[in-house]
């Protein structure tokens, strides 16, 4: 369980997040949504501590991450599992150095049993005989699932994804999608991810978050949010912004 | 720098970064020093045997000047000015590049000092390797000098041995060593820091290792002034 208390962001004097609290529950899909530049990226990095926040708390499991040295942060991090929009595997390692990476830099495992969780990650994610390519020669849906192994190698008690379906098709969104709400079930993992696809918000979205430049503007699932959208403006252009969308309302 | 140097999560991975580091930075390096040092030896010894006109003047001082050139300025400065270019310009795209495509908050997420991991191999690489490519750049450039010598006729082998030998101070060996390995510093961090902190895309990457050149290659001259009058005065 991650909670977020009051926290807000300047940069030069500008704000881009304001008071915002909010709990992210543990085994549930956790959905930021809203538009390109809402503040939704700068709110995951708050969370993670890669912006430093202007004022708040975040906790994770009562464990208050702002108030943390810089040792103290680099050691829960290895409790967090990150899945970024560019998928961000090294480009000078293969796909099992990748995955392995995280094992070498803080296991004591044998090569053997490396080897086996890597093997069982990249089943797990469902991508066979790419051990040895490089990201460059994967396709962008083989490398979010090279990058989903990765988050997962450790056994992370939380999970980050920026923008998960990016750049892939509805197919390979659909896919990327379940992969992460299984594997957030099966681990009972804290699963944070940030989106503005409705598709995914509507598939996974067990809790969603809207923001609307910079603050929280509603708060609820995916059951309710059709209902919630006929009562908030902004959340309801952001719904319906698509044409197919605005028809299918229509037409119901 | 304090994250730079701060003890690596684990030194296995840290060595074998290192060794990689070597062969990229280091070993991948030793040609373009072979070429430039035979030319630049080569081109010391002519130019110092048709500017002496003096017949009082013996032949093999031009030995002795090629050898301390090369020695004193060209293997240490005038190397650590080329590898400035080539080493610099690669540190900072690379760390530019894992900075932009969100590797190195990648590293950071998974509890891992990007700075260490990331810069300090880089740095003992250099540090260990640079002095070997400058001890390579002496003996080339001398070898360079000789070569020219004897293919153009300008002065005998004989003199040119002589001289080379004559007046040997074993400290400019030592002074040279010592600036190599300062500037290897600043070759490393200087354009790793304008590469960590790139911000934008591909185009600021090129502008980050244009000016990680550029401000490595004024600190080496202007470290090359401090350093000579500090232990040559």
């Amino acid at each position: 369980m991650i909670r977020v208390e009051n926290i807000s962001k300047s940069f030069n004097n500008e704000r881009v997040l304001e008071d915002i609290s909010v709990t992210f529950e543990e085994g549930k899909t956790n959905l930021i949504i809203g538009q390109s530049g809402s503040g939704k990226t700068v709110l995951i990095k708050c969370i993670i501590g890669l912006h430093e926040v202007s004022e708040g708390n975040v906790f994770f499991h009562d464990r208050n991450m702002t108030a943390m040295s810089v040792k103290e942060r680099q050691i829960l991090r290895r409790e967090m599992g990150n899945l970024f929009q560019g998928s961000a595997l090294f480009d000078s390692l293969t796909v099992e150095q990748n995955i392995k990476f995280p094992l070498d830099m803080f296991t004591n495992f044998t090569t053997g049993e490396k080897k086996k969780r890597v093997d069982f990650c990249l089943d797990r994610v469902h991508l066979q005989r790419v051990n040895d390519l490089y990201p460059a020669e994967l396709s962008g849906g083989m490398q979010k699932r090279a990058a989903i192994a990765r988050a997962i190698v450790q056994n992370p008690r939380y999970l980050f994804c920026d923008e998960p379906n990016s750049g892939l098709d509805p197919i390979t969104s659909i896919v990327i999608n379940d992969l992460i709400s299984d594997i957030t079930h099966e681990y009972n993992m804290t699963t944070v991810i940030n989106t503005h696809d409705m598709n995914s918000v509507m598939e996974i979205g067990e809790k969603v978050i809207f923001i609307y430049r910079g603050v929280k503007e509603w708060e609820g699932s995916k059951d309710n949010i059709l209902i919630a959208s006929d009562e908030n403006k902004n959340l309801n252009d952001f719904v319906f912004a698509s044409n197919m969308a605005k028809k299918l309302k229509e037409k119901s | 720098m304090n994250r730079v140097i701060s003890r690596p999560e684990k030194w296995g991975i840290y060595y074998r970064q290192i060794l990689i580091e070597i062969e990229t930075l280091g070993i991948q390096s030793i040609g373009i020093v072979i070429i430039i040092s035979i030319f630049m030896g080569a081109v010391v010894t002519l130019q110092t045997r048709y500017n002496l006109e003096n017949p009082l003047i013996p032949m093999y001082l031009i030995g002795l000047t090629a050898r301390d050139t090369m020695l004193l300025e060209f293997s240490s400065t005038i190397v650590g000015l080329i590898l400035a270019g080539k080493v610099g310009s690669n540190i900072a795209s690379e760390i530019g590049h894992m900075r932009i495509t969100e590797q190195i908050d990648a590293l950071e997420i998974m509890g891992v000092n990007s700075a260490s991991y990331l810069i300090q191999p880089k740095l003992i690489a250099t540090v260990i390797f640079n002095p070997i490519l400058t001890l390579i750049s002496m003996f080339v450039g001398v070898f360079g000098g000789w070569l020219a010598s004897v293919v153009t006729g300008a002065l005998t082998s004989s003199d040119y041995i002589y001289g080379i030998q004559y007046w040997f101070v074993p400290f400019y060996v030592v002074y040279s060593l010592v600036k190599t390995v300062v500037f290897a510093i600043i070759i490393t961090t200087v354009p790793a820091y304008f590469g960590y902190f790139v911000k934008g895309g591909a185009l600021e990457v090129g502008r980050a290792s244009t000016k990680g050149v550029v401000s490595s290659s004024i600190l080496i001259l202007l470290f090359n002034v401090i350093l000579t009058q500090l232990l040559l005065a």
